[in-house]
Formats: C-alpha cells, sequence, structure tokens
C-alpha cells in the first residue's frame, strides 16, 4: 500500500530515497553484531561435543540472512519529499508510516549522528514540532545535504510559522 | 465564580520584586507535617517504657528535630523566592542553594488557574498557577498568594497575555452550567468502571454472609474492592464538586472542588481538542461529559502530576443537549453527530471487532471529528487551526483487510484523533483533504466565539 498511497498524498512532488551509503552504514551494523555471533557459534560448536550443536551456525546464519532482509525493506522504505507548504515522511516495512509535516509547525530541527554515522559521514535530521506524537525524521542524509536540509527547512518554518 | 476585581487594589503595577505570603511554607509542608504527626504519635505511645528510663524520650526528640529543619528549610526556600511580571515575563526566582531563574513569555501562556487547597483556605491563601506551552518550559507556579492577591494576579497575566493595558479589569464571567452535586453523584456511580467492581463486590459479601464458609479471604478481598472503587468515586466526587462554567470575553472559567477549589480559565483559541464521553449507562440516561486538551509541555516530574488534571474536564456531567450547546460555545459549528458515510468499511469488524459498532471519522470545514470506543463512546473534536501533523499508519493485518490509520496530531498532550480502519483509499484522501484544509483554515483569521444560543432544559 505505502508506495501507491505515498504517491498519492504526494501528488506531483518527487520521492526522495536515502543515500546508499546509509545501506552501507546498516550493513556495517549488523555484520558488527552478527559477525562475533556468527564465530561465537563456530566455537560453540566446536567445543560442545552435541551433534545438535553442528547446527548452531547454520542457525545463526539464517536469522542473521533474515535481519539483513528485514534491514534491507526498512531501508527501501524510507523516503522523504519536501513540497510547497509541507514535508512529507515515509517509513516502515512492517508497520508502515506516512506522516504529513506542515512547515508552519516545526518548532525546532535537531541533526544528530552516532559513531558510525560519522564513520560514513551521515546524519539524521528530526523535525519537532509542538505534538509529541510527531514523528518526521529522516535519517540517513550525507552530512552536507542534512546541514542544507536543515536550514532551508529553517528558514520555510520561519517565513511560515504560526502560532500555537 | 471569580470575585469582579476592577483595580490592582494590594498589587501595584510593576516591576518591583515581591516575596511569597510568609505563611506559604506551612501549607506546602503541611502534608508533610500530618504525614509525620501521623507516624510519630503512635510510635511514641507506644514505647512509654522507653521513655521513663532517660528522663526525655528520645523519640520525640528526634521527631522535633525533624519539623525543625524542615522549618528552617520552609522558611530559607521563602526567603530566597521572589516573583514580578515585568518584560513581558513572568519571572520566579527560588533555590538557596542551586538558584534556579524562572521566566515564562505571558505570550505562550495557556491557561491560568488559582487553587486554594484545604490548608490554604483556613489560613486565606491561594496558589495562581500557569500553564505555558512548549518543550522545556516549566510551570510558573505562586505559591501561596492571599486569595484576594491572586485573582488580580491572574487578571494581570491574562490581560498581559491577551497584549491588554496592564491594569485592564478581568471581564466580567457569565456563568453558563452549574452542575448540581445531586447530579454529579449519580452519574459517578453510573460508570462500568464502578457500578462491576462494586456490584461484585457486594453480591460477593451477601453470599459470604449468607454461607459463611468460604472464609474470611475472601471476605476481606471484597471489602478491599469496595473501599478503593469507593475512594475512586469520592476523589472524584470531591474534584468536581459545585461545578460550575461561565463565559467571560477572553475564555472559559471553571469553578470546581470540595475541599480544594480550582479556579481555572482556558483561554479561548487554546483549545486543541474537545472530547465527547457518554459511558454506558450514561447513553441510556442521556448524559454527557466534556473534556478539553490544551498544549503544555510534557510532564514527568512527581511534583506535577497535579498539574497534569489541570484545565481537563470541560463538563464532570451534563444532559447531552446541554452538553453539545456547551461545545457550541467553545467550537463554534462543531457537530458532533457522524454523517451516515461516516463508518469505517465492514470488512474491517473482522480487524476491530470490539470497536467496530462506534468507529466512525469525519470532517468538514473546521473540524476533525473521530469517534471510538468499545463500550463508552468517545468522540474528539480537533479543530483544523490546530492540526500539527498528518500521519497514514498500516500494519501488515491491516493491509490484509485493506484498511489503514490516519492520526491528526494536536500540540495538546491527552489525545489525537484517531481515524481507525478506514478503506485504503478514503484514508489517502483524508490525509491529502485534512492536511490541505488545515492549512487553508491556518491562514484564514480565528472564527469569533459564537451568538449566545439559549440554554436546553434539563433532560
Amino acid at each position: 500500500m505505502s508506495t501507491v498511497a505515498t504517491r498519492q498524498i504526494l501528488g506531483t512532488g518527487e520521492l526522495k530515497r536515502l543515500s546508499p551509503r546509509f545501506w552501507l552504514a546498516r550493513q556495517t551494523q549488523l555484520a558488527l553484531f552478527w559477525g562475533p555471533v556468527f564465530v561465537a557459534s563456530i566455537v560453540v560448536a566446536l567445543i560442545v561435543n552435541v551433534s545438535a550443536a553442528d547446527l548452531l551456525p547454520v542457525v545463526v546464519a539464517l536469522i542473521a540472512c533474515f535481519a539483513w532482509l528485514v534491514e534491507r525493506g526498512r531501508y527501501r522504505s524510507w523516503g522523504y519529499a519536501e513540497r510547497e507548504d509541507d514535508l512529507i515522511v515515509t517509513r516502515g516495512l512492517m508497520f508502515r508510516h506516512v506522516s504529513v509535516v506542515p512547515y508552519g509547525r516545526m518548532q525546532f530541527i535537531d541533526v544528530t549522528a552516532g559513531p558510525i554515522d560519522r564513520a560514513f559521514g551521515l546524519a539524521t535530521v528530526q523535525l519537532h514540532t509542538a505534538a509529541a506524537a510527531t514523528d518526521a525524521r529522516i535519517p540517513g542524509l550525507l552530512r552536507v545535504d542534512a546541514d542544507v536540509l536543515r536550514d532551508r527547512l529553517a528558514l520555510v518554518g520561519e517565513a511560515k510559522a504560526t502560532g500555537l | 465564580m471569580p470575585p469582579p476585581i476592577a483595580t490592582a487594589g494590594p498589587l501595584e503595577v510593576g516591576e518591583t520584586w515581591r516575596r511569597l505570603h510568609p505563611l506559604s511554607p506551612i501549607v506546602r509542608f503541611g502534608r508533610v507535617l500530618i504525614g509525620v504527626i501521623v507516624v510519630a504519635v503512635p510510635s511514641i505511645a507506644e514505647q512509654p517504657a522507653l521513655h521513663r528510663e532517660g528522663g526525655f524520650p528520645v523519640s520525640v526528640i528526634v521527631y522535633a528535630g525533624l519539623l525543625l529543619l524542615g522549618g528552617i528549610g520552609g522558611f530559607i526556600s521563602w526567603l530566597v523566592t521572589r516573583w514580578r511580571i515585568a518584560e513581558g515575563n513572568l519571572q520566579i526566582e527560588t533555590g538557596f542553594i542551586r538558584r534556579q531563574s524562572l521566566r515564562i513569555p505571558l505570550a505562550r501562556i495557556q491557561a491560568v488557574d488559582v487553587i486554594s487547597p484545604l490548608s490554604g483556605r483556613f489560613l486565606g491563601l491561594a496558589e495562581v498557577r500557569v500553564v505555558s506551552a512548549g518543550r522545556g518550559a516549566e510551570h510558573g507556579r505562586l505559591a501561596y498568594l492571599t486569595a484576594a492577591q491572586a485573582p488580580v494576579v491572574r487578571a494581570r497575566l491574562l490581560a498581559l497575555a491577551h497584549g491588554l493595558e496592564v491594569g485592564t479589569p478581568e471581564p466580567v464571567a457569565l456563568p453558563l452550567l452549574h452542575v448540581q452535586n445531586g447530579l454529579l453523584l449519580p452519574a459517578l456511580l453510573m460508570r462500568l468502571q464502578v457500578l462491576a467492581p462494586g456490584l461484585i463486590a457486594i453480591a460477593g459479601i451477601a453470599a459470604i454472609a449468607a454461607a459463611p464458609v468460604v472464609g474470611a479471604g475472601a471476605f476481606g478481598s471484597a471489602v478491599t474492592v469496595l473501599v478503593i472503587t469507593g475512594l475512586g468515586v469520592a476523589r472524584a466526587f470531591n474534584e468536581d464538586f459545585d461545578f460550575a462554567i461561565s463565559e467571560a470575553g477572553d475564555g472559559v472559567r471553571l469553578d470546581r472542588g470540595l475541599l480544594q477549589r480550582r479556579h481555572e480559565t482556558i483561554p479561548y483559541g487554546r483549545i486543541q481538542a474537545v472530547r465527547v464521553v457518554e459511558p454506558l449507562f450514561w447513553r441510556a440516561l442521556g448524559w454527557a461529559r466534556l473534556e478539553v486538551d490544551v498544549a503544555r509541555q510534557s510532564v514527568s516530574r512527581e511534583a506535577d502530576r497535579d498539574a497534569q488534571q489541570v484545565a481537563r474536564t470541560l463538563i464532570p456531567v451534563a444532559s447531552r443537549d446541554q452538553a453539545l450547546w456547551l461545545l457550541a460555545r467553545v467550537m463554534p459549528d462543531a457537530h458532533p453527530n457522524p454523517p451516515p458515510d461516516a463508518g469505517p468499511p465492514s470488512r474491517a469488524r473482522l480487524k476491530a471487532p470490539l470497536s467496530f459498532h462506534f468507529l466512525a471519522a469525519w470532517f468538514g470545514q473546521r473540524y476533525v471529528y473521530a469517534r471510538t470506543g468499545r463500550v463508552q463512546r468517545s468522540t474528539i473534536i480537533v479543530p483544523l487551526v490546530k492540526v500539527q501533523s498528518v500521519r497514514l499508519k498500516s500494519g501488515p493485518l491491516q493491509r490484509a483487510f485493506h484498511v489503514a490509520t490516519v492520526d491528526v496530531d494536536t500540540a495538546g498532550r491527552r489525545w489525537h484523533a484517531s481515524a481507525r480502519c478506514r478503506d485504503e483509499d478514503e484514508a489517502v484522501e483524508m490525509v491529502r483533504h485534512i492536511s490541505e484544509r488545515a492549512r487553508l483554515s491556518r491562514r484564514m483569521p480565528p472564527p469569533l466565539p459564537a451568538n449566545p444560543a439559549p440554554l436546553p432544559a434539563t433532560g
């Protein structure tokens, strides 16, 4: 539903996808977790003298593959579009969300970057409105793009600001 | 009803710093004091043997020392706290070791309340509490001022918040509705969450009385359930006792409370959402309750738990006609009766079997309406001007049924209007139309309060 619905909500606008570098960062994150787990499972399989233990690395590898698939689906589900009066953000694989946030409602904008994000030169832009439930977050933007987006949003936000 | 105060009287206009009332610490720590006495007196009385040995009882000295420390602490906290209204801010400075300086921009005031707790009423003191919007914003609490000062300070804060002259008198309030206590009590009792445990407990006690084989354990738990339920009703009754709502030029005024009187002010245009609640038995009796939501910070601290209750109930119980009439006063042209096509598609019955019969969502030129509920029917009405963001959501199960949920967020903390289980295409249309209409309504001037209409008779 999500893609069709997003298209319909978007109208003529263009949906921007995240940088492929974000997918690289996510895969690194996955590898950092699943690599050691996989090695540990092999060690356990070698030490423990039960025949069923040999299956352990296979199971771990399957789960890791599944996690990789889910992560890829999540990565592909992200998207955002800057329209004339509002920002549209889509996300979610199982639970899909399409948020429409008017620029005039923005209270402030956060740009954050964790250690892995920084290593890949990425950043997350988050919009805050007065409503706590608003979840307009765009991860995996190139650092430069994030700063440009933040400044642009701040500018239109100021121009269209409305009170509570 | 707030007393009509025209002149500043005991409070001159100004930028001078003022202290709170000297008796404030006593009211503030009154509860602690009572708690200490409740603990101390029995424990001292229980150990007479210990006391006779060494002459003066040790525990008395310990408790007296604790009280003395508390008293000194309260006095110092009073001594270092001062406030003033200046430069478009309410400024409060407090703290002995860690100085805290609070500036609340008057333009961001969402509501102003005057609260008189029981002990404060004996001493003629009242608290002024300012609810302001925004993350990181603080509640301004002036605890305590004299009962005569408090309304003056409130009038001044509201006048400044509306950009009027400092000396502008508070507009005269017209009484709208008064809830008879004789109606409030049965209404509180006629709720399922009270009736169900209450009747089960009474039935249990009756069964035990008839056949005392079951034992004391069952009896004890039945009594406990009864007491807890009773306490809940008593608290609600205490909160909404003698409820009166009146209307001034700038907003609605609520006066309520048995032991602790609250005088709340909700300025027009600060209401983020209204909810019409109709519990199961109330519908048969034609009663309804109205609640409002105003913008506020996220409340997390223990001390502010009380503040969460502020400005919540617009009317605790009224006939449905009266409630709708009141709704029309605060939200002109709102029609909380759904049009025939407001329900979700019938296949949503499988997704939401318990609430399907009440689910409905629709929108007009100025409001978004969303009705939900399983046993209790509640309709949330959000002005399009107040819409912060619109979200389309769908889980895997919802996609299997080709339905989706549309959430409409406001700056209020309590609810967002949630149109659940709409047809997918319709949901997309709703998102588009609601965000478009919200955009347009932000550019329109705010609607004027409705013309007074006669109050429908109690029915």
